[in-house]
């Protein structure tokens, strides 16, 4: 019987089956960022194991508030900080090298197919998007990874997502995967991974397929993940180029992580993703999916750019597209935060930030900023709006406002008019 | 091992997600105690009162998909400062689950019909549990009622309470 990419990248990363059913894996990288991590070092200081396995599969980042607010925010960089220095952790990046965990970790070339990840955040699955199997974890598990080096999962069970077609205009991979989360809903995937496939998914840019793994975890999923293919060597060839004599050769390589064609899946789901239309989440759960066209009057006072979903720069793209030249409407905040500064650069050389400048627009630093309502654009109660990111959970951008969940294309649009809003109305 | 015996919160509603149990604001605690005061400070669910309906109990039984959302350990944290050691579902989010037994916590799974009947026979009145992880036992009480509920969980599961958590044990173990 044939194998899916995870079972083959378990495989090959198993140290231990203590129980039946239980797999305990050898991990490639253990990613850390200011929040989750601290507590686990103060408590790995206390227990006297203030140890780290390989400095040089972690990686760590202060990014999600990022400059610090507060005392108690500057004191959880101070800790990493300091743990980075002790421990001769090289990849640490802080304030003026940092950005969004998840655009900046796989922009390093961090992320190879075939590793083993884990980190402690829940959007980990969309390193997935390279062929690797990444899991967000607790501060449990991520104390164990910096000290061992390894973790603990359940078996495998991977559900096969055939994505079908081509997109319709103004319908982007952001659509495609609020489509799956209404089709499986919430915990439609516990426990499982979704395994993204089909030519739909053979088409996108790496930026895309970051985009759908990064919410697999909206539908329950343990990771997404895409099959490696050229699109994912080249995108890493300039860190691997020394490795491998050549592409192909790389390719060939990571083929040792692409499915059988005999593999067994959980579940198989077809999706032809010419039928999508351009989506948007309402209520508080992320499987409350809806055509914007049904919704288009809805009112919102704040529209975000930015996050681990879509802040990269293809992201910024097509949003200035569409806001170049014109103006947000009045009684609009609107803010982009691009997700890293390599984004940031590319975006200031293509002329991008001076449109959103132009349109209204306020450009924040790389952080995470208004995506988890810490600091940066926080909504004030009975307030609502448009963001690209990822969770509109009850009080997720700020107690009692309203999040709807939406691709940058339509956060763009909403933008010009102030209520939700299909960028079809600005394609000219 | 921690202890798993005591007053029961009825939480009766799916979908409880992380957010809800220990909002993003109170991630910049550094320690465990802090988080105490804000325990389900946005839990979005009529009739529950923060101030009121947290302290005195110690064990919740709620429904599907508990403790979705974020990665932040902080919400078994939340919980067990404020004395719930257990949290009875009829389904959990994989990290939040996993969390519960890597603190030395249990995070138990009951059928939907099984949970619903717990609903209809104890919720609203004075329940008191007992759960007994060697033997895979609950013993629900009420004034009026009494019984043994029988649940499965895994023998790694079981070890890692034991052990009082996942980093002695792979500590002892790798
Ligand atoms: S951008 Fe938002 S979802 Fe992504 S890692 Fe940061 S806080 Fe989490």
């Amino acid at each position: 019987m044939g194998k899916t990419i995870v079972e083959k990248i378990f495989e090959s990363h198993l140290v231990d089956k203590p129980y039946e059913g239980i797999n305990i894996l050898k991990l490639d990288r253990v990613f850390c960022h200011e929040i989750t991590t601290p507590i686990a070092i103060n408590d790995l200081v206390l227990k006297g194991k203030d140890r780290v396995f390989d400095p040089d599969k972690i990686k760590a980042v202060i990014d999600h508030v990022s400059p610090a607010k507060d005392s108690k925010t500057a004191l959880q960089g101070k800790i990493i900080r300091e743990w980075a220095k002790r421990h001769g952790i090289k990849d640490f990046f802080d304030i003026g090298q940092n950005g969004v965990c998840h655009a900046l970790f796989p922009e390093k070339g961090f992320v190879i197919p075939g590793h083993t990840i884990i980190m402690g955040d829940s959007h980990t699955c969309t390193h997935g998007a390279f062929g690797a199997f990444a899991a967000g974890v607790g501060t449990t598990d991520l104390e164990v990874g910096i000290l061992k080096g390894v973790c603990a999962f359940k078996d495998p069970l991977t559900i096969k997502i055939e994505l079908s077609g081509n997109f319709a205009q103004g319908v982007f991979a952001k659509d495609a995967i609020l489509h799956i989360i209404r089709k499986l809903t919430v915990n439609g995937a516990t426990n499982r991974v979704i395994e993204f496939t089909g030519n739909a998914v053979d088409n996108m840019s790496m930026d895309e397929r970051m985009t759908i793994c990064n919410m697999a975890v909206e539908a329950g999923a343990t990771s997404g993940i895409c099959s490696p293919d050229m699109t994912t060597v080249d995108y890493l060839w300039e860190f691997i180029k020394h490795d491998y004599e050549s592409k192909k050769k790389a390719l060939e390589e990571f083929s040792k992580f692409m499915p059988d064609h005999d593999a067994e899946y959980d579940e198989i789901l077809v999706f032809d993703v010419s039928e999508i239309e351009p989506l948007v989440t309402q209520g508080y759960k992320p499987d409350n999916v809806i055509e914007i066209s049904k919704i288009q009057e809805t009112k919102v006072d704040q529209v975000y750019i930015g996050s681990c979903t879509n802040g990269r720069i293809e992201d910024l793209r097509i949003a200035a597209k569409i806001l170049e030249n014109k103006h947000i409407a009045d009684g609009v905040r609107a803010i982009v935060s691009p997700a890293t500064p390599k984004i940031f650069n590319q975006a200031l050389e293509e002329g991008l930030i001076k449109i959103f400048m132009d349109s209204g627009f306020c450009v924040t630093n790389p952080t995470c900023g208004a995506c988890l309502g810490m600091s940066n654009g926080v909504l004030a109660e009975g307030e609502v709006a448009a963001s690209t990111t990822n969770r509109n959970f009850f009080g997720r951008m700020g107690k009692g406002g309203m999040v709807h969940l939406m691709s940058p294309a339509s956060a763009a649009a909403t933008a010009l008019t102030g209520k939700i809003t299909n960028s079809d109305l600005f394609n000219n | 091992m921690k202890e798993f015996k005591g007053k029961v919160l009825f939480l009766d509603r799916s979908d409880i997600n992380t957010d809800e149990i220990i909002p993003a604001k109170y991630l910049t605690e550094n320690t465990k105690e802090a988080l105490k005061p804000y325990l389900m400070e946005d839990l979005n669910l009529e009739g529950f009162n923060t101030d009121n309906d947290i302290d005195e109990n110690s064990i919740i039984i709620t429904r599907a998909n508990f403790g979705c959302g974020s990665s932040r350990e902080h919400a078994p944290w939340a919980l067990e400062v404020n004395g719930y050691n257990a949290v009875i579902a009829q389904s959990f989010a994989r990290i939040f689950q996993q969390n519960m037994f890597n603190c030395g916590m249990a995070a138990i799974e009951l059928p939907h019909k099984t949970i619903d009947y717990i609903f209809d026979k104890y919720n609203s009145k004075a329940t008191n549990i007992e759960i007994d992880i060697k033997n895979c036992v609950i013993f629900i009480e009420s004034k009026t009622k009494k019984e043994k509920i029988e649940f499965e969980i895994s023998r790694f599961e079981q070890e890692l309470i034991f052990s009082g958590g996942w980093v002695e044990y792979a500590d002892n173990n790798y």
